[in-house]
């Protein structure tokens, strides 16, 4: 699957297009690791659990994305974006989106 | 009566005040140290440029053999002192230098982070940067704890030549 936030695929040709793919995913924070996070807010600095907790989820939401892709015979989405909205207090959603297309090969 | 009250008021000023301290002399000195970082990465990355630009000829990059989505992401948060500071600027106005700093190391953290997967894979350029920001965690008051930057993009890897 190839994955471009371009509107093409540079040296290939777009045969068609399947439309709109989108995946996402949903994360609370943990209690552990937002202890320490409190305690990184008082020093500042990087919160490196709270990096790797939206970095994972952010692939989640991708691979979601991609099922939903492969799903409808895509072999590429372009023109993809993320996007990050906090839903509740302490949970996140993490949600990538693009258009599902067939390219040549 | 009046005497433990006085004394746990005078406690609680001077957990306060070493709470501040604490914020300030770590903060200092973890914001130098990442600067100092970040220049020097910035450096060794230079010839792998990150380009904002949307439009593509796609003959032009007849050279290009694969692309890849790469991405970059930090969380980072303010030290106490400079969340005190930032509230005492709120009172008047004006420009808040300590958010400032914050925001600046993260997004080019973000995009060094972003950088650095590009030369992992071989590409010699980014193309269509974007940024998403947001706040994930809001302390009292909803004043800013902390802010996460994610930089993403489609890295451009060349052919090796001979083929």
């Amino acid at each position: 699957m190839l994955l471009s936030n371009l509107e093409i695929i540079p040296g290939r040709r777009i045969t068609k297009h399947l439309g709109l793919v989108q995946g996402s995913s949903v994360r609370a924070k943990h209690v552990g690791r937002d202890m320490m996070a409190s305690l990184k807010n008082l020093v500042g600095g990087e919160l490196s659990g709270y990096t790797e907790l939206l970095q994972e989820s952010r692939e989640e939401a991708i691979s979601r994305m991609i099922a939903q892709a492969s799903a409808t015979g895509a072999n590429a989405v372009i023109n993809i974006r993320l996007s990050t909205s906090s839903i509740a207090q302490g949970a996140a959603e993490l949600l990538a989106y693009g258009t599902a297309v067939i390219v040549e090969e | 009566m009046h005497d433990s009250q006085a004394i746990s008021g005078l406690l609680q000023l001077i957990f306060f005040i070493a709470l501040l301290g604490l914020g300030f002399g770590i903060g200092r000195y973890q914001e130098k140290r990442h600067y100092k970082s970040i220049r020097k990465r910035e450096k060794s990355l230079s010839a792998l440029p990150a380009i904002a630009a949307k439009v593509v000829d796609p003959y032009s990059f007849a050279n290009t053999a694969e692309t890849h989505l790469v991405m970059g992401n930090v969380v980072i948060s303010v030290d106490y002192f400079k969340r005190f500071v930032a509230g005492l600027r709120n009172l008047v106005g004006g420009r808040v230098r300590s958010y400032e700093t914050l925001i600046d190391r993260a997004r080019r953290e973000a995009v060094l982070r972003m950088k650095e997967e590009a030369r992992r894979l071989g590409a010699n350029l980014v193309f269509n940067v974007k940024f998403e920001t947001s706040s994930i965690s809001k302390g009292r008051k909803q004043t800013i704890g902390s802010v996460e930057v994610l930089a993403y993009g489609t890295a451009f890897v060349p052919k090796k030549p001979g083929r």
